[in-house]
């Protein structure tokens, strides 16, 4: 190992850490001898979970009095990189996680390196970042002296305990967020969703802009439900208004890999298949039997979603 | 109410993207305003109207000196434009984009700055943040409404549970998701204006960032391009009215069902 010390922002979520956090932590006691995690708010009660993935010790940041955290916690990790900055900070794509990095890296001054979905350790720090749809890989590194910040996509790697003791809780010492720390939260609302979380189903349905029009879009729902799945969108149909950003796949929104993934209408643009080409198994329905998504499909279905979505809805509730 | 855009100047998406030999996105085709940003400068012109008026300047960098993006926008209803286009541009990472807008930004006279979420060429979704730490403004990201309230700034933030609503004063930084305004079409009318409107084109050197930028500035660096793992096609079959009972045969065989 050439690295020493890696950092990881575990981001609380209801009780735990998030599980792309976990994943940070896991891949990062394969990286280096060092690590730590960086958390806030009802974070600081995990030192135990913290522990059992790797860290040995959990600065906590603390309350956050309603602030949106990208400010404070990058202010706070400015301030404990002053007494001794590590060799790299991990991140997870996510809204907050986002916010620390950028803010991070320009009260550093270091650069921020997104998308990435794959870290090794070949004489320094090298992240691996798909393009072009995934259809290449870049392999990165950081120059210059100071920590690289790395912000990782969800499911890069694998979330497994380590069964270390609980970590040290330390804490962090506040930093200096000025006029910019002045973005709060007034009010939390909770949307109600029913069935697995997009992130975490067995099934994904998704739809596109082969669907023609937003209130075709209750059929991938109700194909989803019937499956016991999670429904999705290409960014054309979110972009359109049709269905909200929380259920976009793919390079700008999340990455998905259920056992089967069924692409409704979805043409297969770059953008959406780096979400979810790590599907165990891919089927796509689509009118144009050119489109790039039967490419990457196990079964293709080369048909109108009008037609066969219908027919796909009646099949499955005769069976239930 | 005076509000900047950032907008960045992309490849068309739809046709294939490829490196050059620098390892640098191939952008010699024509480059046309990254739709992500149009529904920032939509949002732009309905608060400046709704605030009884003001100006909606867009503000990018480039390295080809094209700037028919720019006059979509100017046609959208934006007032003025300003580009930083400078071949000495070329291979800047996000922090070194930051730092280009954070200059001509700093120089205009604003209320609030928007920008989308990330770019459709690049994606890095950095820049924004980055740019309002190093202008000293709070920042609210992944906003699907945004509402003025006197020198009070109400956004509907974008959670994984749902929403946040959250305030900030002004002047602030907001990054806007995709389809949260209907972005206007230019009219004709609007397209003839725009030739007549404002356009800016400064240099790195008129920023005083000679060597702080572009590939000087970048402190990371490509060591591998390598083709990645590709899935095989399966079965391909067309639809005779039997579709979906090969879907339900396949999600049988993977025991879905």
């Amino acid at each position: 190992m050439t690295l020493s010390t890696i950092w990881v922002l575990a981001e609380p979520s209801n009780g735990s850490f998030t599980t792309t956090s976990l994943e940070l932590l896991t891949h990062a006691r394969s990286l280096a001898t060092n690590v730590a995690a960086i958390t806030w708010g009802e974070g600081g009660q995990l030192g135990a979970l913290a522990g059992e993935y790797g860290a040995s010790t959990l600065y906590d940041v603390g309350d956050l009095a309603g602030a949106l955290p990208g400010v404070p916690v990058a202010a706070a990790i400015e301030a404990l990189s002053a007494s001794g900055a590590p060799d790299a900070l991990l991140i997870p794509t996510s809204y907050d996680g986002r916010d620390v990095a950028g803010r991070l890296s320009a009260r550093l001054d270091r650069p921020v390196l997104t998308n990435v979905t794959g870290l090794t350790d070949d004489a320094g720090l090298v992240t691996e970042h798909p393009v072009f749809g995934g259809s290449l890989n870049v392999k990165a590194k950081f120059t210059g002296a100071g920590p690289g910040i790395v912000v990782v996509r969800a499911k890069s790697f694998v979330a497994e305990p380590s069964g270390g003791a609980a970590a040290t809780v330390v804490a962090a010492p506040a930093g200096d967020s000025g006029a910019t720390g002045s973005a709060v939260i007034a009010t939390s609302h909770v949307e109600e969703r029913t069935g697995p979380k997009l992130e975490e189903a067995a099934v994904v349905v998704s739809g596109g802009r082969g669907l023609g029009e937003a209130s075709a879009y209750v059929m991938i729902e109700e194909v989803a439900k019937l499956l016991n799945g999670a429904a999705g969108a290409s960014r054309a149909i979110v972009d359109a208004g049709w269905v909200p950003y929380s259920h976009q796949v793919g390079q700008t929104g999340k990455t998905v890999k259920p056992l089967v993934y069924l692409a409704c209408g979805i043409s297969g643009a770059t953008q959406h298949m780096v979400g979810m080409k790590g599907s165990k198994n891919i089927v796509a329905i689509n009118k144009d039997a050119d489109a790039p998504i039967f490419q990457i499909a196990d079964l293709g279905i080369v048909g109108d979603v009008h037609k066969v979505l219908p027919a796909l809805i009646d099949a499955l509730k005769a069976r239930s | 109410m005076n509000i900047v855009v950032c907008v960045k100047q992309i490849p068309d998406p739809a046709a294939p993207q490829s490196f050059d030999a620098s390892n640098n996105l191939n952008r010699s085709g024509k480059l046309i305003l990254d739709e992500a940003d149009t529904y920032g400068v939509e949002m732009a012109l309905q608060l400046v109207d709704k605030a009884g008026g003001g100006e909606v300047t867009v503000v990018s960098m480039g390295s080809g000196g094209d700037v028919a993006g720019l006059r979509n926008a100017l046609a959208m209803g934006a007032t003025k434009a300003v580009i930083v286009s400078d071949d000495a541009l070329r291979g800047s990472d996000a922090l070194s984009t930051a730092k280009v807008l954070a200059s001509v930004i700093a120089r205009e006279s604003f209320d609030l700055v928007l920008a989308a979420t990330e770019s459709s060429d690049g994606y890095t979704g950095t820049t924004p943040v980055q740019l309002a730490q190093l202008l000293g403004l709070p920042s609210i990201t992944f906003a699907k409404a945004v509402s003025i309230d006197g020198s009070t700034l109400k956004v509907s933030r974008q959670t994984e549970a749902g929403y946040d609503e959250v305030t900030a004063p002004l002047p602030a930084l907001v990054t806007v998701t995709a389809g949260v305004v209907e972005p206007r079409y230019a009219s004709f009318k609007g397209i003839m204006a725009a030739k007549s409107k404002p356009l800016e084109v400064l240099s790195v050197s008129d920023l005083g960032l000679d060597g702080q930028v572009g590939a000087d500035g970048a402190r990371e660096t490509i060591v591998a391009v390598e083709a990645a793992e590709t899935r095989q096609a399966g079965e391909k079959y067309v639809d005779e009215g039997d579709g979906a009972q090969k879907v339900v045969a396949f999600l049988e065989s993977i025991k879905v069902l």
